[in-house]
């Protein structure tokens, strides 16, 4: 078993959105919709002032609330590497997942279905990174496993300060930021 | 659509079982609507180069089922490392975008007007020709000028220039990096070149002034920017607005706008001051240095603490921190550099301290880039003209090293020194470019011929005779792209799917015209693919492999002069320029030497501008993928300003300048902590009003429009154009 996730360097980071549009190319997401974003925190007082930037899509928690809540099954944990996926042929489209998302990660698709971040399953069973690692001009993401302790990830968490977003949600989230 | 999206993730779903098929050179493609064709099936990937800016990134493109599907970077490229910026990456939608030009149009009422009769390309070409003749006839072929961006511009240079034309110039130069390319040259003999020869990836200190890494997506700098904080490399960046540069920073200096000399000066005196520079470099390779030295003495922390807003304290110590990492601190000169009309010597100021910082032909600092020879195509000889270029008469501005637009449109205003009665126009939009839109407006009222080539319908397009719609990177072949870098390489343009509609590649274009002007001796060439083949195989190569591989690096070569690089500098002599005879004897400062910026209207602010990384120029607002990353820019007002005036983030102001011209469209306010309270900045390229952009039209505010002002660089002509100033007027 593995536990796929996800470690992005907020030092290296420009918000540059190659991520969101890299994501919108290769998984055709439907115009005004995107599976990732950038959030910028600003803090401080002119000229004293610090920014944050965070790339962010699904946690693919460990935990997950939309998978727990989906009434048809539709919302579920794949087989390979705990990714956090919709079969939207299962969804009835009744919004629940949205809802209890703590991160804000879905949205209903024009056809129906609710879609999110599928950590692009389509290259990771191929051994490609997801398409925004793979595009990232900064290599600011890192992709792996984190139970391989070997890992690129298991290895940058044990040797970096880092955080996840909302970690009081109790969803034990598999998006980390190094600080 | 539905359709098409919900079958595609059905393929996503199955894990993409098609496995790439094919690399290389197109297989015969279904031109799209042709009912016979059979339509193409799986997956095929084609390696080209990008152009949704002018770097050039080497890429793969993937086409599905016949369309194209995505463009990522070629892993063997040394200026993507196989990863594109969020344009190349979006580039796709270049081929997708709603407003493209689909057919060529001739002009049916008054100029600007914007109404069309589409023609045929022969029709459309035999109008231009016959126009050019006419202007020929009457004025000479010098009265025909050319403006252009981009590679794309080579095969139309070409047939003007056999046509006799000789006014050829690029806002690239006097509205963008020339500035900077002039003070490297008066300095050590040589420009910065492009991509530029900084190498930050090995900088252990680099200092940015007002340049915004990673808003400016200049793609490899960008990866070497990440590179350097990475690794821990400090930086240093001076600017009046908190850049995403900035917030890596260790030290942010909230520079006043259009005091950078100063502070450059600054610097340099402590260095001196302090005995830190390095000694060794400059006995050895400068020239006039006690003179410089004299020069600067009066211009210390305490002079430039007014002036700069920066504390003494901070100057001294960031003079200490470059000094400490030298010679691997990077001062770099940043690319856009037309801000104050003082440009060049500014430039000169950062070139003077990176020679202090011994960082020039240096690791860390600043490389020699290596070259590789791919002949030209032997072409007769141009006709050779007896008249001077229109657009620096009498070497009014000395040091100009390239041609300047804003020359040539003086002339076509005034027909000094002689008519000028034709333009061509060639991906660029001048009306966003050049400063004084009423000005450009006014020269192409002049005007017997305005032609624009182009991929969508710019301002520029709007006011033009005759339109041409040009094919998408994606859809044509270009001339090679030979490249100066750490690695030279050569490089392949070449289609990976068919135009949609009736647009033409630009060497298509230029060939068509030359042969309707009588130049068929000037395209020896049939087939584009004759020209590149032949061009190859002068170097060794061929076309077939480059259509594969789409490149071939040349052999690496040192490029530190600690690595036997020999340090030669041509300027007059041949030493690093400290003191600069030549300046001194045209009547400019040999030293580069302060004046204050103008306060500008009280109440008013200085209207500053950048870029955005998922946009370049005014070029892709209607790219319908980076459109979705950016529809319309903001305007960056301080907080405190923000609060005081009753503004609030979101809310839609128009602006009003020095002039009182007001913007077209309303913008939104971003009040925000990241900028000084006595300046504005938002990004440049929207406030569209052209009616052939019917998806950008009217979506954020033009900072072109509102640059009414500028102050022309007296060693270059280059047009600064940060000398406008602002009032902010709530929408009701």
């Amino acid at each position: 078993m593995s536990r796929l996730a996800m470690v992005i360097d907020t030092r290296r980071c420009v918000g540059c959105q190659d991520c969101v549009v890299a994501c919108k190319t290769e998984n055709q997401t439907p115009e005004g919709f995107n599976r990732d974003w950038i959030t910028y925190i600003t803090k401080g007082r002119f000229p004293t002032l610090s920014m944050s930037i965070q790339s962010e899509r699904c946690n693919h928690c460990d935990d997950p609330p939309c998978v727990s809540c989906c009434p048809t099954g539709a919302s579920h944990v794949h087989d390979f590497g705990g990714i956090v996926l919709v079969d939207k042929d299962e969804c009835i489209g009744c919004k629940a997942c949205v809802a209890s998302c703590p991160y804000d990660a879905r949205y209903m698709h024009p056809d129906g279905y609710a879609d999110k971040c599928t950590f692009c399953v389509h290259r990771v069973e191929h051994g490609q990174d997801p398409a925004c690692v793979s595009v990232c001009p900064t290599h600011c993401m890192y992709f792996g496993d984190l139970d391989d302790p070997e890992s690129e990830v298991s290895k940058l968490l044990a040797s970096r300060k880092h955080y996840s977003l909302l970690p009081e949600a109790g969803t034990k989230p598999r998006i980390f930021y190094l600080e | 659509m539905n359709l098409s999206r919900r079958r595609f993730l059905k393929i996503a779903g199955a894990g993409a079982a098609v496995a790439a098929t094919a690399t290389g050179g197109l297989v015969a493609l279904g031109r799209s609507g042709a009912a016979a064709a059979p339509r193409e099936r799986g997956l095929r990937t084609v390696p080209t180069f990008c152009d949704v800016c002018f770097w050039k990134c080497n890429a793969i493109a993937t086409v599905r089922d016949g369309a194209l599907w995505k463009i990522e970077g070629n892993p063997i490229d040394p200026l993507s490392n196989g990863r594109l910026c969020p344009r190349g990456t979006g580039g796709v939608g270049a081929v997708s975008d709603p407003d493209r030009l689909r057919t060529p149009l001739l002009r049916a009422s008054v100029r600007g007007e914007e109404r069309w009769t589409a023609v045929t390309w022969d029709e459309a070409l035999g109008y231009i020709a016959e126009k050019m003749q006419d202007i020929k006839a009457k004025y000479g072929p010098e009265a025909v000028a050319m403006f252009s961006h981009g590679l794309g511009g080579a095969f139309l240079k070409h047939t003007l220039k056999a046509y006799g034309a000789i006014n050829l110039a690029a806002p690239s130069f006097a509205q963008c990096r020339g500035p900077r390319d002039v003070g490297f040259e008066l300095t050590f003999g040589e420009g910065i070149g492009s991509p530029e020869r900084t190498d930050i990836a090995n900088a252990r200190c680099l200092v940015l002034i007002g340049s915004h890494l990673g808003e400016n997506m200049h793609n490899s700098q960008v990866q070497e920017l990440a590179e350097a904080v990475g690794r821990g490399a400090t930086i240093i960046v001076a600017d009046p607005r908190f850049s995403i540069a900035a917030s890596k920073a260790k030290h942010y200096l909230p520079v006043k706008p259009g005091t950078d000399l100063a502070l450059l000066l600054a610097w340099m005196n402590v260095l001196v001051a302090e005995r830190l520079y390095d000694q060794d470099y400059v006995a050895a390779h400068g020239f006039g240095f006690d003179a410089f030295a004299a020069a600067i003495a009066s211009y210390t922390p305490e002079w430039a603490y007014p002036e700069t807003g920066i504390a003494p304290e901070v100057i001294r110590e960031t003079a200490r921190e470059m000094a400490r990492h030298r010679p691997a601190t990077l001062v770099h000169p940043g690319r856009h550099s037309t801000w104050y009309g003082d440009d060049a010597q500014r430039s000169r100021a950062i070139a003077l301290l990176n020679a202090l910082l011994g960082s020039w032909g240096r690791k860390g600092g600043f490389y020699t880039p290596a070259s590789m020879t791919v002949p030209g195509y032997p072409y007769p000889p141009y006709p050779r003209s007896g008249r001077a270029k229109v657009d620096n008469p009498d070497h009014k501005y000395p040091f100009a090293s390239e041609a300047i637009t804003t020359g040539i449109r003086d002339a076509t205003i005034s027909g000094q020194p002689y008519p000028i009665k034709g333009w061509w126009v060639y991906a660029t939009n001048l009306l966003q470019a050049l400063p004084d839109q009423a000005a450009t407006i006014e020269a192409i009222q002049q005007l017997d011929l305005l032609a624009v080539v182009d991929v969508v319908g710019s301002e520029t397009a709007g006011w033009a005779d005759v339109v041409l719609p040009e094919a998408t990177y994606l859809e044509r072949y270009d001339d090679l792209n030979v490249e100066l870098f750490r690695q030279p390489f050569v490089a392949l343009r070449q289609p990976v799917v068919e135009p949609p509609h009736d647009q033409k590649a630009n060497w298509w274009i230029a060939r068509e015209l030359a042969l309707k002007l009588d130049l068929a001796a000037f395209y020896p060439w049939t087939t584009i693919e004759e020209y590149l083949d032949h061009r190859l195989r002068g170097a060794g190569l061929s076309l077939a492999e480059l259509q594969t591989k789409g490149l071939v690096r040349g052999a690496p070569q040192p490029i530190y002069y600690e690595d036997g690089v020999p340090p030669t500098f041509p300027t007059p002599s041949q030493k690093i320029e400290f003191y600069s005879v030549q300046l001194e004897q045209k009547g400019f400062d040999p030293v580069p030497r302060y004046t204050p910026p103008d306060p500008g209207p009280p109440g008013a602010f200085r209207l500053l501008f950048g870029r955005s990384p998922v946009h370049t120029f005014s070029r892709t607002q209607t790219n319908p993928i980076l459109a979705q990353a950016m529809t319309e820019n903001e305007l960056w007002v301080n907080a405190s300003v923000a609060q005081r005036l009753g503004l609030a983030t979101g809310q839609r102001v128009r602006l009003r300048n020095q002039d009182g011209v007001r913007s077209d469209f309303a913008i939104k306010v971003r009040a925000t902590e990241a900028i000084r309270p006595d300046c504005v900045y938002m990004v440049h390229g929207f406030g569209h009003t052209a009616g052939m952009l019917r998806h950008a039209r009217g979506r954020g505010a033009s900072d072109a429009q509102l640059i009414t002002a500028y102050k022309t660089d007296p060693l270059m002509g280059g047009t600064g154009m940060n000398v406008n100033f602002v009032t902010i007027e709530q929408e009701a």
